[in-house]
């Protein structure tokens, strides 16, 4: 696939109290951000669990995204630490089979971020294209 | 195996999604899929007949699941889950796809914009085929309420809630209740004394027997939930006894230490043992531990001596109080933008150069003069006297972004009280823009310039400094005529930007609750829900949320305590049933979950862990952390998750 051509899949998981409402305040205000990246709403940051990280990647994923409340902020008192702590051994694993550890990015969105949520997804984009499709852990379909 | 009957219903939203999202063609894409049953789009869901559509189709067409495709569960969640419980099926059956907010409102491209509002579509309805129907966990609610900060805005709410037959517990960290309006001298719009407006409130919250005053006290810790919070107050001693105390002054007659006085803003001295002011509620004096000269072992011990009513005792300690309430009001106030930090100004270090609360208590009458306008140099009356507004407000380059809203007007009330005061003086106010919005606002304003002769120059001042015979000599333009003004001015009045207490600051951290940007408390949404604070339980009022003058923080106040009631006024509250579940099969005692969990909620039994279903909120971080796929959150279990993820990679 050409560079062009070539769209970049994320999954991107958003807690609900801090990153969903930030990316529903990007949408109140019309800022307009590349349609690659499909949110799926999960109550904290913290309850990221690497396995879905890798199943997204093994599904197909170009990159994944996990953006939570700012540290301090986490409505759920500390989930938003341990997802950092956690997720950030995913990085590691990523490397350690190979793959590109940027693949994977965190963030850290309030909900009144609206313009940082459409900064956060185009840099996302414009970072993984040149990466090229993720190969190595996506499943060979029969 | 019952074979799953999901409901999709797809909204346009007049145009709002259909201009960007080809809403039919989701509907017939949804309709390919195995669970479901039923697919339709509509203009507007959310209208009487797109509910009634939903109502109907589910019994019509033995629905045992919906997906609603539209905007963001924040706003109709609850409406469409609703609507699942009245036809007949459990309301956590129903899920939400935002196809507005996260879609249509955020992209042009109409294939993109299908394309996504597909998978987002689609995730949901793989969601839901794993949801299991759940009922609310009713939980036992404290019927009591906390309030701190004992302002106009804290008196309010507690007095509502108080008269109202609730329990309140109002703390406040100085050593008596009242806050800013107590240094006021009159207040705009109408010129009445501040003091007449608060102080039978005051004796109020001292006399009714449903308030419980915990003065000199500070949130340490707090606890809990909604309904159900446990609340750690510190306690400072006094050292008085206030049932005993005689109010004599006999001990601040004796006492040899002199500190600045808080109440006068450093206009005047006090004592180390002091009442704040006469009207203070409690009524009693107060030994400040840091003025004394030492209590531990006694140094001076002369107000004790002199005590005849026996009222001081200089063994009291500080007290940890435990408090149990449902909800809690948040009414910590303001403080002013510190003047040192006015560089153009002379940063505080010039003489003659005041705050505009100094110059509420120069005009009042219990303050520094009696309520003689005079100039703390010299004690002379002045008698040209400039105002400048906007002091640290609408400067988002150096000081604050925000407006301070009510600068303008106590501004005009200064001038106009400086003219009632010294009827021969001239009055004048630098300003920028004349913000008069309210009831009888501009009319006073009008006033201030007609009647009393204010001299209003539209522009800033540069700086000022003060001259060798003993005046400010003030540098400013008007941009009006273009000229630049300099005024050899007797005394100056900086209206200075609002911010957030201290406390306020103090309060947020203690109780997890949001701030903005300012720093002031957050409220849960601009609009709808100006009074509650994201945590649910905690409500805010008055200036700790942003600037605002004594009707809007009545009216803040009243509107929270009245949530608070109606929050309080059923004996249990519902408590969302979406929370951590173990399976047994799967669970190995490991305890990584236990330490996980940041609301202790999980404890191990028989070598398996348990979740307590009350503490627990839901956040799943014990699924996180479980390597076996032990426990999950009710409909989010890691089933659900993969499959949604699939759903996100479909196309
Ligand atoms: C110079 C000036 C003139 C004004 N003139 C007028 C006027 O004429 N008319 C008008 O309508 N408005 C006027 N206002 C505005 C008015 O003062 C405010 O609207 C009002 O005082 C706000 O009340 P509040 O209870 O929100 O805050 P505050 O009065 O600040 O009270 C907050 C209280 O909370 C306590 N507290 C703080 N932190 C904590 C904590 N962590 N724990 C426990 N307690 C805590 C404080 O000690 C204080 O007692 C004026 C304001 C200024 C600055
Ligand atoms: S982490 Fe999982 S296995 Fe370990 S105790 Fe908790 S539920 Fe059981
Ligand atoms: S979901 Fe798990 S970690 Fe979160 S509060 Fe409930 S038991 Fe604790």
């Amino acid at each position: 696939m050409s560079e062009q051509t070539y769209e970049p899949k994320i999954v991107a998981f958003l807690c609900k109290w801090c990153s969903s409402a930030g990316s529903d305040l990007a949408g109140v205000s019309r800022i307009q951000y590349p349609a690659n990246a499909t949110p799926i709403q999960v109550p904290c940051s913290g309850s990221v669990s690497p396995m879905y990280i890798l199943s997204a990647l093994k599904k197909g994923a170009d990159g994944v995204l996990v953006s939570g409340c700012h540290i301090g902020d986490c409505h759920y008192l500390e989930g938003n630490y341990l997802a950092r702590r956690k997720l950030h051994l995913v990085k590691e694993l990523l490397q350690f089979v190979g793959i590109e550890e940027n693949r994977f990015r965190m963030s850290w969105v309030s909900a009144a971020e609206g313009a940082k949520f459409a900064e956060v997804v185009k840099e996302f984009v414009d970072d993984l294209r040149p990466m090229g499709p993720q190969e190595k852990l996506k499943a060979k379909r029969a | 195996m019952s074979e799953k009957r999901t409901g999709v219903f797809v909204c346009h939203c007049g145009n709002n999604i259909a201009a960007t999202v080809d809403v039919k063609k989701v509907a017939e894409t949804m309709a390919q899929e195995g669970t479901v049953a039923f697919s339709k789009d509509y203009v507007y869901m959310c209208s009487d007949p797109g509910q009634s559509s939903v109502i109907e189709a589910i019994k019509e067409h033995r629905l045992d699941s919906v997906v609603v495709s539209c905007c963001s569960p924040n706003l109709h969640e609850g409406t469409f889950r609703e609507n699942a419980e009245r036809a007949g099926i459990s309301g956590f059956t129903c899920e939400i796809a935002n196809i507005r907010e996260q879609c249509a409102w955020v992209h042009k491209d109409r294939t993109e914009a299908t394309e996504k509002a597909i998978k987002i579509s689609r995730s949901a309805i793989r969601r839901v085929a794993g949801n299991k129907k759940l009922d609310p966990i009713a939980v036992p609610v404290t019927r009591r309420a906390m309030v701190i900060g004992g302002g106009i805005a804290g008196i309010q709410a507690a007095l509502d809630m108080a008269n109202a037959g609730l329990d309140v517990v109002l703390v406040e960290k100085l050593a008596t209740i009242g806050g800013h309006i107590l240094q006021l001298s009159e207040t705009f719009p109408t010129l009445d004394c501040s003091q007449c407006i608060l102080s039978p409130k005051m004796v109020e919250v001292s006399r009714h027997p449903k308030i419980k005053l915990l003065t000199y006290s500070e949130v340490k810790e707090v606890s809990g939930s909604v309904g159900n919070f446990e609340v750690k107050i510190l306690k400072k001693p006094t050292f008085v006894d206030a049932e005993t105390c005689k109010l004599c002054d006999d001990c601040a007659q004796v006492c040899p230490q002199v500190v600045s006085n808080e109440h006068d803003l450093g206009l005047t001295a006090r004592r180390a043992i002091h009442i704040p002011f006469a009207q203070a509620i409690p009524a009693s004096y107060t030994l400040d531990e840091e003025a004394c000269l030492g209590l531990n072992p006694i140094r001076c011990g002369k107000c004790k001596d002199v005590c005849e009513a026996g009222a001081i005792n200089y063994d009291m300690r500080p007290e940890t109080i435990t408090e149990n309430v449902g909800a809690i009001v948040v009414a910590t106030g303001f403080d002013l933008y510190p003047q040192e930090k006015i560089l153009e100004y002379g940063a505080g270090n010039v003489a003659d150069v005041l705050d505009g609360l100094q110059f509420e208590r120069l005009c009042s009458a219990s303050g520094p003069t009696q309520g003689h306008v005079k100039r703390p140099s010299d004690r002379t009356e002045p008698k040209e006297v400039v105002f400048i507004q906007c002091v640290g407000s609408r400067d988002p380059a150096q000081h604050c972004a925000y407006c301070s809203k009510i600068c303008c007007m106590y501004t005009a009330k200064h001038a106009r009280l400086y003219k009632h005061h010294v009827p021969d003086g001239k009055a004048y106010v630098f300003y920028i823009d004349i913000r008069s919005g309210g009831k009888n606002y501009e009319e006073f304003v009008q006033r201030a310039m007609e009647e009393d002769e204010t001299v209003y120059l539209r522009g800033r001042v540069s700086k000022l400094h003060r001259t060798k015979d003993g005046k400010v000599r003030v540098m400013g333009v008007d941009t009006l005529t273009g000229q630049n003004v300099e005024i050899d001015a007797d005394m100056v009045v900086l209206a200075l930007a609002m911010q957030p207490s201290q406390g306020t600051a103090d309060a947020a951290r203690t109780l997890k609750i949001g701030r903005d940007k300012d720093g002031f408390l957050a409220e849960a949404h601009p609009k709808l829900k100006p009074v509650e604070s994201v945590t649910g339980g905690i409500y805010l009022a008055g200036c700790a949320q942003g600037p605002k003058d004594i009707p809007e923080t009545v009216s803040q106040a009243s509107a929270a305590a009245s949530k608070v009631l109606a929050l309080l006024s059923k004996p249990t509250l519902s408590h969302a049933p979406t929370i951590a579940t173990v399976r047994n099969s799967h669970c190995t005692g490991c305890e990584m979950c236990v330490t996980a969990c940041p609301y202790d909620a999980i404890h191990l039994e028989n070598g398996k862990a348990v979740v307590n279903e009350v503490l627990c909120e839901g956040c799943g971080s014990c699924s996180a952390t479980c390597l076996r796929a032990a426990i999950s959150v009710r409909n989010t279990s890691p089933m659900q998750v993969h499959e949604m993820i699939e759903a996100c990679l479909s196309l």
